[in-house]
């Protein structure tokens, strides 16, 4: 049986156990693009006093996402590794919300990926936080 | 000529080690994570102890790049704020209440090479110390200090009464 190229990327993604750790789930996986949430959970607050997740949670939510829409591109190669990532948090996420990342790998040449995110709590239409990144191409010799 | 006699250096440690404490307890996704805090004087260096939990890539048994940003970003915010409350622990306050966190404004990270499946450290450094906005640098390495895995660059806003 012939998997496809999303089929493999939602199991790469399920076989993460960090992802697995933050509760991570995948929604939605395209030729290039992917959606992942991410639960609230009290153990990811950033400062007790707001009761707002922290950035590091976010950007873990948002490096897989950027990893699993460069695995779904239909020019992937066998893995993938970030070479860069740049976070901008343009609010803090409302407290008790999931929130919800959307990426999409909008170029790829021989070994790197290039990749777009946004991720929002619903709350809003600003966004919670958005990012850019690179990423390396790993192709079977 | 007369000098005041210098406090006891286990009421110095003391002081300087609850005031770290108070600021560990207020962020939980550190605990979360496992990050651990060492101090020299004002010098901190933050520990990302191995759990088979932060890896990202099963094959390599690499670390998260998720879990990396976290750690720098853990790292830098943890040292502004100690930065700040370092002069009211030096002036004799007892500090158990950590002012508000410095807010993360952007974050770029690099990934240098792969996070092996072993404990990683980091440091940060404050490039700019600002009112309003701070920039910190922050790097991690694992087996040698000089071969960092990760660094990353942040910009960061300074809580409003400090």
């Amino acid at each position: 049986m012939v998997q496809s190229r999303t089929d493999i990327a939602a199991q790469f993604i399920s076989t993460l156990p960090h992802a697995q750790a933050l509760g991570l789930s995948l929604s939605r996986i395209g030729f290039g693009d992917a959606e992942i949430q991410l639960p609230y959970d009290t153990a990811l607050i950033g400062d007790l006093e707001t009761g707002v997740i922290h950035g590091g949670a976010v950007s873990a939510l948002m490096d897989t996402c950027c990893g699993a829409a460069v695995m779904g591109h239909p020019d992937a190669g066998v893995a993938t590794a970030t070479i860069d990532l740049r976070i901008d948090y343009m609010r803090a996420a409302v407290p008790k919300t999931t929130i919800v990342a959307v990426a999409e790998c909008f170029h790829m040449t021989s070994s790197v990926a290039f990749v777009r995110a946004t991720a929002h709590d619903g709350t809003s239409q600003t966004p919670v936080a958005t990012a850019t990144g690179t990423f390396a191409v790993e192709r079977a010799t | 000529m007369t000098r005041a006699t210098p406090e006891p250096v286990q009421v110095i440690k003391t002081r300087r080690n609850s005031a770290l404490e108070a600021l560990k307890a207020r962020v939980p996704y550190a605990a979360y994570l496992g990050v651990e805090f060492e101090r020299h004087g004002d010098e901190l260096t933050t520990v990302l102890p191995y759990r088979a939990d932060l890896v990202g890539n099963p094959a390599l048994q690499a670390l998260h790049g998720g879990a990396t940003a976290a750690f720098l970003e853990i790292t830098a915010q943890v040292v502004l704020s100690w930065s700040v409350i370092w002069p009211l622990i030096e002036a004799g306050g007892a500090v158990e209440t950590v002012p508000v966190l410095p807010k993360t404004i952007d974050l770029s990270v690099d990934y240098l090479r792969s996070g092996l499946p072993r404990d990683a450290y980091a440091r940060a450094k404050i490039t700019r110390a600002g009112r309003r906005f701070s920039s910190v640098h922050v790097h991690a390495w694992q087996d040698n200090v000089d071969r960092p895995f990760a660094m990353a660059t942040g910009h960061f806003m300074m809580p409003d009464h400090v």
